[in-house]
């Protein structure tokens, strides 16, 4: 049998391999420390350079030199072919990631900078070293440029990260397999273990590709159209952060709270109109929920503002968009600006036991009422809380769902505001994420909606022209005839509500 | 009587369960805790008829002593307090006062050892709406009908109830899921029934069933009904759906700690009539506070504090020529009191052991007055159960094991609107399974009943033994008055309630049911008939 074209055949694999291993790397780095081509630079550099390691290092390899190069397929084919579960395992821990995400590339780059030298060695004594260099070297760059067609135009789109960085361990396994018999008259001994470590590889991969769903921290991925980069159970709730081609999106218990691509209008609409409503010079705001820190962001743009106290239940929200660069980047680093303090509680318990000098702002940005632990945020009895924080002059705004597809839930909140004393102006936004979105814009004393947004704050949704129609609400989202209750503590109306409008789109 | 876990376990919670319990093998995880409450011993002395001999200088004269700390002795100290009258002595056996309604102190809050909430009264019961707007519970009355308004944080918040059946939490307290056709004609049957009994008025426009139970109508139409257990009414009626059937055997359980065939149909109805105004409103709703009426015994002991005496039992009450003398123990110390009347608040089965001269020409049957034994246990958890499933019914305020002889438990952080975090459960089992439920209930240990009620709640919440870290329990003896039939309306409440010799009785048992307003409602009688 002549095995020459075959080991050159390995030659292909082994490289588009490497390379594929390269890129998951770049890309799921970039997915979570955000900045890819800082991201890609330093994978790339760390890549190379620890593949030099490896040539270089080749050279201390004497004896065995076959059953080596299996040995080392067989380390590539695992470390390479788990390399991306074991990175999405690890998001969780971003503290952790950074170190398990460069150790795994400097050891992947450094053995497979092992296989060329010691597959060229392999090959010397049947080819001129003219004709092996030139063979080796071009077939190692066409299987790279395989690798960097395939990976962005077949393999993320149609296996996903997980199974991609599986099927080619398995590939590099089967290398392995394949050379126990290729170089069988070279290996000398241990024949049969080699082949059955090899199987047991291929095995262990297949295993994992099938399983590839509940790998990839517990069959999310399949719930989420794009890549999870981060996902982790708190104390409260379930955070996933997805990184698609329109951007980051985060899910609490698998529900969307923004996409970076539109939540600048969402953001924009929730806080701006209350500054408008305040009028000059505030100074003291109140943001309860929002823990992803893009409420501050906007609040943060104005100058006059000395004090932010976000209330949020879960340190673990405030605590990553504090520290998942993707977040930071996307509100400003608002968790690092000395204006802002941050206290993780229960607003409703909150607001009932802290005495604090009253606020001129407040912005009211919870998850919407899908329970009654959520429901109670929207009572008469919270409402009555949050009127004891305000100045008499105070402005709020408050996020309440969506008026289209949940109507008597959006009018559910607007009533119960009123009821509990504010004088309320409805507005909804469209956020294309969510769709129609619903606010209510409130203060203690009458007022008129404001006609523009505040001047010289730096905008991309709201401007003069159209800030105005906000408050205008077509036939389909406007008040309903009918009798529409109140929601109070004891009666938790808005949840019912809620649950029943919502259903129907489940 | 030595029994084994198995043994235990079957006598309270069946053998299913039991079985099933014991079969782990491994021993889980077992919390600390401790029996708390009442000193057994120290009511015993009262049956042992001693003497008791005041030193001189031991004896002090007041007007009025209570004899009783529980809401009816606490009430009527209150109604003395508001009428600037202070010449009264409070007496109360324990080292806490407040009766079935006391509570513990806690973290993250307070929670009850008994009675956990009132329902709101009707505008007519004027003078426990003078409480409540005198612990600033009220938010004024609604405009038009005059009912009044609580403030929300003190009504029961959403979701109220719910009920594990068969693995899973619904909502409420009443089975509807999976009903049959035939036992939702009978559920709205039964409903029928209670309106009829909301809408009944007698010949002087008087309720059949109306809280204070003295309101009620006496004439014979409604008052038959007690002849009767309430098991006996169902029957009559043709009632046998086995939810339904369920659902009035909790609620004779939950209100009097009897079962549906030992209640009278009479206390059955009343518990389902009383608190709707008409028919086809909803029954009125519940105030509550994590500690239960420990808060009542809390706001009426604020008023009082100078007139309670903790620890001081009362061992022999003299009627002669001058009034009474109240002879009581505190600790190894004989102390006594001349006064001239006797408010007597304890349960009406003692008054044949502490009134000198009773069994002699008793004025009233007494043992007639029976009582059930219970026993509460606290919960400390660290956290709460996850739920088992995305939409399982989530923590309520009370939350029912439908296969369960318990009560099931209260969530004590539920009314601040706590839901996050460590909480105390208040788990409740009435002891009305057997005749001899009292004595039943001494002869086990903290760590027997520990295990009945883990055990139980485990069926709901497996993970209970990892999350609980503290079990307290209290063993009632003498929990609750038994309206069993033929005594609510059988005349011996009317001859109790009459004055013997300068003693007057208060107490929740001149009512035969045990309910705040009742307590309260004696308690400000016997504090008219003293001070006219």
């Amino acid at each position: 049998m002549k095995r020459t074209p075959l080991l050159f055949l390995n030659v292909i694999i082994i490289a588009t391999c490497g390379l594929i291993y390269e890129l998951l790397a770049a890309t799921l780095s970039s997915y979570v420390l955000g900045d890819s081509v800082t991201q890609f630079s330093l994978v790339i550099g760390i890549y190379l350079f620890a593949m030099g390691i490896g040539s270089w290092a080749s050279r201390f390899i004497d004896k065995h030199v076959a059953e080596k190069f299996v040995d080392i397929e067989l380390a590539v084919a695992v470390l390479g072919g788990f390399s991306a579960p074991l990175l999405f395992l690890t998001f969780a821990n971003i503290s952790y990631f950074g170190i398990v995400l460069y150790g795994m590339i400097f050891l992947i780059g450094m053995l497979v900078g092992l296989e060329i030298p010691l597959l060229m060695r392999i090959l010397k004594d049947e080819l001129d070293f003219k004709d092996l260099v030139s063979k080796v070297l071009a077939l190692d760059y066409i299987g790279a440029l395989a690798a960097s067609l395939l990976f962005p135009l077949f393999l993320v789109p149609k296996l996903g990260l997980n199974r991609t960085s599986l099927l080619f361990g398995m590939l590099n396994a089967g290398v392995a397999l394949w050379a126990t018999w290729l170089l069988e008259p070279l290996i000398k001994r241990n024949l049969t273990i080699l082949r059955i470590k090899g199987f047991a590889v291929i095995v262990l991969l297949l295993i994992a590709f099938i399983k590839a769903d509940s790998l990839t921290t517990l069959a999310e991925d399949g719930l989420f159209m794009d890549n999870i980069i981060y996902a982790k159970s708190s104390a409260y709730q379930r955070i996933v952060v997805t990184k698609g081609k329109t951007g980051y999106a985060l899910f609490l218990n698998g529900n969307l709270q923004f996409n970076s691509f539109d939540e600048y209008r969402y953001h924009e609409a929730l806080v701006h109109p209350a500054f408008a409503a305040y009028g000059e010079n505030p100074k003291r705001v109140l943001v309860l929920g929002g823990g992803d820190g893009l409420a501050l962001r906007e609040i943060l743009k104005y100058k006059s503002v000395e004090n932010v106290m976000l209330v949020d239940l879960d340190p673990g929200m405030t605590g990553l968009s504090k520290a998942l660069p993707a977040l930071a980047e996307l509100n400003r680093n608002a968790y690092d600006d000395p204006r802002v303090t941050v206290t993780n509680a229960d607003a409703f318990v909150w607001l009932d036991n802290t005495e604090l000098e009253p606020f001129d702002v407040a912005i009211v940005d919870f998850p919407d009422p899908n329970n009654f632990a959520l429901g109670k945020l929207y009572t008469t009895r919270f409402y009555n809380l949050l009127k004891t924080k305000l100045k008499p002059d105070a402005a709020i705004v408050i996020q309440c769902t969506s008026p289209l597809i949940a109507r008597n839930s959006y009018w559910c909140i607007i009533k119960t505001l009123e009821t509990a004393g504010f004088t309320v102006k409805p507005f909804q936004a469209t956020v294309p994420s969510f769709g129609v979105w619903g606010y209510a814009l409130a203060k203690l004393q009458p007022f008129e909606a404001p006609s523009k947004p505040p001047a010289g704050i730096e905008l991309k949704f709201l401007n003069d022209k159209s800030f105005v129609s906000m408050f205008d609400f077509p036939s389909d989202t406007s008040l309903p005839a009918g009798e529409i209750e109140i929601n109070r503590l004891d009666n938790q109306a808005l949840v019912r509500y809620y649950e029943l409008e919502w259903r129907r789109f489940e | 009587m030595y029994l084994t876990r198995r043994e235990i376990l079957t006598s309270f919670l069946g053998a299913p369960l039991a079985l099933a319990a014991c079969k782990q093998n491994t021993a889980p995880k077992f919390p600390v805790g401790e029996i708390v409450g009442a000193d057994v011993s120290l009511g015993h002395i009262l049956r042992e008829n001693r003497g008791f001999e005041v030193p001189a200088g031991n004896w002090e004269t007041v007007k009025v002593v209570i004899i009783g700390g529980g809401i009816a002795g606490l009430s009527a100290g209150w109604k003395f307090a508001s009428e600037d009258f202070s010449d009264f002595v409070i007496l109360e056996l324990e080292r806490e006062i407040g009766g079935t309604s006391q509570s513990g102190t806690g973290n993250p809050v307070s929670y009850p050892w008994g009675a956990h909430y009132l329902p709101v009264p009707f505008q007519e019961n004027v003078e426990l709406i003078e409480l409540l707007d005198e612990m600033e519970l009220t938010d004024g009355r609604i405009q038009g009908s005059g009912d009044l308004l609580i403030k929300e944080q003190y009504l029961c918040r959403e979701p109220e109830e719910r009920v594990f059946y068969k693995g899973r939490w619904y909502d409420g307290l009443y089975l509807s899921v999976g009903s049959s056709e035939e036992e939702k004609r009978q559920y709205a049957e039964f409903q029928e029934q209670v309106d009829y009994w909301v809408n009944w008025r007698d010949s002087s426009g008087r309720r059949a069933f109306v809280v204070p139970l003295a309101n009620c109508s006496s004439e014979a139409e409604a008052t038959d009904l007690d002849k009767i257990t309430f098991a006996e009414w169902m029957r009559q009626r043709g009632f046998t759906s086995e939810r339904l059937l369920w659902y009035c055997d909790y609620a004779c359980r939950d209100d009097y700690g009897l079962k549906l065939d030992q209640t009278s149909a009479w206390a059955g109805l009343f518990y389902f009539c009383s608190r709707v105004r008409k028919s086809g409103e909803e029954s009125q709703a519940f105030i509550t506070f994590p500690e239960g009426n420990g808060r009542f015994v809390n706001h009426l002991a604020e008023k009082v504090k100078a007139n309670i005496r903790k620890s001081h039992a009362a061992v022999s009450v003299v009627p002669n020529a001058n009034g009474v003398d109240v002879i009581c123990l505190n600790g190894n110390e004989v102390k006594g009191f001349h006064c001239e009347k006797v408010i007597f608040a304890s349960p009406m089965f003692t008054a044949p052991y502490l009134i000198r001269g009773f069994n002699e020409t008793p004025p009233f049957a007494a043992s007639e007055f029976q009582h059930n034994a219970w026993f509460v246990a606290n919960l400390f958890l660290k956290d709460r159960p996850k739920p088992r499933f995305v939409k399982d019914f989530p923590l309520a305020w009370d939350n029912v094991l439908y296969e369960s002889p318990s009560l099931g438990y209260v969530n004590a952080t539920h009314q601040k609107g706590i839901d996050y975090g460590p909480t105390i459960w208040t788990y409740y089992y009435p002891m009305c399974a057997e005749e001899n439920g009292r004595t039943k209930l001494f002869n086990y240990e903290w760590k027997d009943l520990a295990d009945v009620c883990l055990t139980d709640i485990a069926r709901a919440h497996p993970e209970i033994y990892e999350l609980c870290e503290r079990i307290d329990i209290m063993r009632w003896g003498h929990a609750m008055i038994s309206p069993r039939p033929n005594f609510i309306w059988s005349g011996i409440r009317e001859k109790a309630m009459q004055p013997y010799r300068n003693i007057h009785f208060a107490h929740t048992d001149l009512s035969g049911i045990a309910l705040f307003e009742e307590a309260f409602y004696h308690g400000l009688r016997a504090a008219d008939e003293v001070v006219s």
